[in-house]
């Protein structure tokens, strides 16, 4: 309906003589600032991106030091990619077996006519609103060996209490706790928007049929709620992906590279030192990786959505 | 709660009896707060009561720990710089993204449908992907370390949701007002102007929110962009704090407390648009 008012609309007033050197001159006003801001700073970049993986190049001068796919090899051969690949992947499958759950069931919790349930709601949302960067310096106390709760659970045992985020085998599970906390909240009001457009007579019928609540959950809740879960899980997998600014706050991808993620190693590894050949490789493998998955996943997973 | 068969929270939350979903609640609130409460009470005490007490209220409340970064200038320039970064993205995103989804709407020409995907590219692939030849760009361009370096940027990578968002929206707006607009011989500027905008305050708001907030936490692009520390929003600043006085963790913590105190604020002055817009915002984007 909407395209066909559209269309009566343009066939109204492309009419000869009416508007037309109104509507040019909208179009040459309108959208050349849009397209000359996206084509200078995304645009090119990204494409840039893709010719200087090709050079070996420290950003001065023009890049002449041609290496083919030098850059791409030595990339798939460093040891802490490999682990900043393992820790992307990690951090995705956390994300969708603890923290999606966590958010359902508090989505359930919340989305009825319980007392409180606006604050509770404001409370897990706010994590959500706190920077990155602010998140992950708080929890940076909280870990801290000296001054943190966690130091201080330990001495109440009479332990010697760890320095979490020291520990190349505790610092992950450390940052994963805090993309938890961090991130729940989110996804939880997306569910909470889902529930709310299943219609209360469904349950009751179901009700009336004698359903038990794990049936219920199960037969109505969880179908209904599809097109939602598969949003949220959307946003969870491109949002670990580009996990950068909660560990640059928590470890720097430290220690000893073992809690690198694919952003944190393109800057430590392209930025910092200034290899502008590799770290545009880093850049171009991240890139088909976002949107390999973003074009998949739309294609297959919310066609119907 | 006798006969509440019909309710469809009852069901939703399996029959658990009232009692218990408020613990699990309260648990799961105190877990997502105890970090930020003790944040802000840790910025109260002594570095001596700090490590000894981490959780509890302070033995004495140290106001001078906040009074300092307060009395200071450097907490306010952080400020400044944030939000004069913050305040010109939003600007600039706004004017530039719903002039391009006005003429979508309502212009059909040649290749408009290839413009329109084009733009939206941008949703498609983080600015770290870039961010070298980002930063090449910028300097070649002359604009590391001022504002306007981290500005453009963001405002071109922002460009992407604002135009599709405003573009469903302006999409909604009833034909008949474009058509008696026209009648009554209003040109489309005007109409741009006095009738589409006016109208469409949700989404303005929508927008501003999500492009805000997403300024206001930036730090992969400011980080890249900006050396002097007088140009520095303030997540790069509190890093930097935080390196000078590592070992004095309760001026950290206030000064962290000081940094996120406007932000909960706003959040809980406005906590309906900002759920809303940045939700929304996500499901729509």
């Amino acid at each position: 309906m909407e395209t066909g008012q559209l269309t009566a609309r343009w066939a109204r007033f492309r009419g000869p003589g009416t508007q037309w050197g109104a509507r040019a001159a909208v179009a040459l006003l309108f959208l050349p600032p849009a397209l000359l801001l996206f084509t200078v700073f995304v645009a090119l970049p990204m494409g840039e991106a893709a010719w200087y993986s090709l050079f070996n190049w420290n950003g001065y001068g023009t890049p002449t030091q041609f290496t083919g796919w030098r850059n791409f090899r030595l990339l798939f051969e460093t040891p802490a990619f490999h682990t900043a690949l393992k820790n992307n992947l990690l951090v995705i499958v956390v994300s969708l077996v603890v923290q999606l759950p966590l958010a359902l069931a508090m989505a359930l919790l919340l989305a009825g006519r319980l007392r409180g349930t606006t604050g509770f709601r404001l409370v897990f949302f706010l994590p959500y609103i706190l920077a990155e960067i602010a998140a992950g310096l708080i929890w940076r106390f909280v870990y801290d060996g000296d001054y943190g709760f966690i130091a201080k659970i330990w001495q109440a045992f009479g332990a010697a209490p760890p320095f979490v985020l020291a520990e190349p085998d505790l610092a992950m599970a450390a940052i994963l706790l805090v993309v938890v906390w961090k991130y729940f909240g989110f996804h939880m009001i997306l569910y909470i928007a889902g529930l709310q457009q299943i219609s209360p007579t469904l349950y009751e019928a179901a009700r009336i049929d004698g359903a038990g609540s794990w049936q219920i959950f199960r037969r109505i809740t969880l179908p209904l709620l599809g097109p939602t879960i598969r949003l949220s899980v959307f946003f969870a997998i491109i949002g670990s992906i580009q996990l950068f600014d909660i560990i640059m706050a928590l470890t720097r991808g430290g220690p000893s590279d073992s809690t690198q993620t694919m952003v944190t190693f393109l800057y430590s590894y392209g930025v910092t030192r200034m290899q502008i050949g590799f770290g545009s490789a880093v850049g171009v493998v991240l890139f088909v990786i976002c949107v390999v998955f973003a074009f998949g996943y739309k294609r297959f997973l919310m066609r119907d959505d | 709660m006798t006969e509440g068969a019909s309710h469809p929270q009852r069901a939703l939350a399996g029959g658990m009896p009232v009692m218990l979903r408020y613990a699990v609640l309260l648990l799961v609130a105190g877990m997502v707060l105890a970090p930020m409460l003790a944040a802000a009470l840790g910025g109260f005490k002594s570095l001596g009561n700090l490590r000894v007490d981490p959780f509890g209220l302070p033995r004495e409340w140290e106001w001078r720990n906040y009074w300092d970064i307060l009395s200071g200038t450097r907490y306010w320039q952080l400020m400044l710089n944030s939000l004069i970064i913050a305040v010109l993205t939003v600007l600039l995103t706004v004017a530039v993204s719903a002039m391009a989804a006005f003429t979508f709407v309502h212009v059909r020409f040649y290749g408009a449908t290839f413009l329109f995907n084009y733009l939206l590219l941008g949703l498609m692939f983080p600015a770290a992907t870039a961010i070298l030849p980002l930063f090449i760009k910028i300097r070649d361009l002359g604009l590391l370390d001022s504002y306007w370096g981290v500005v453009l940027p963001q405002v071109a990578f922002g460009l992407a949701t604002g135009v599709l968002l405003f573009r469903n929206y302006f999409r909604q707006l009833p034909s008949e007002l474009f058509e008696a607009a026209l009648v009554d011989g209003c040109g489309y500027f005007q109409f741009f102007w006095y009738i589409v905008l006016p109208l469409s305050r949700p989404i303005l708001a929508t927008v501003s929110v999500i492009v805000f907030v997403h300024s206001w936490n930036a730090y992969l692009l400011p980080l890249v962009v900006l050396n002097r520390e007088s140009r520095y929003p303030w997540p790069l600043g509190i890093m930097a704090y935080q390196g000078e006085y590592s070992t004095e963790w309760n001026l950290v913590l206030a000064f962290i407390t000081l940094t996120i105190l406007p932000a909960v604020i706003m959040f809980f002055a406005a906590q309906k648009h900002i759920v809303a817009g940045l939700t929304s915002g996500a499901v729509k984007g």
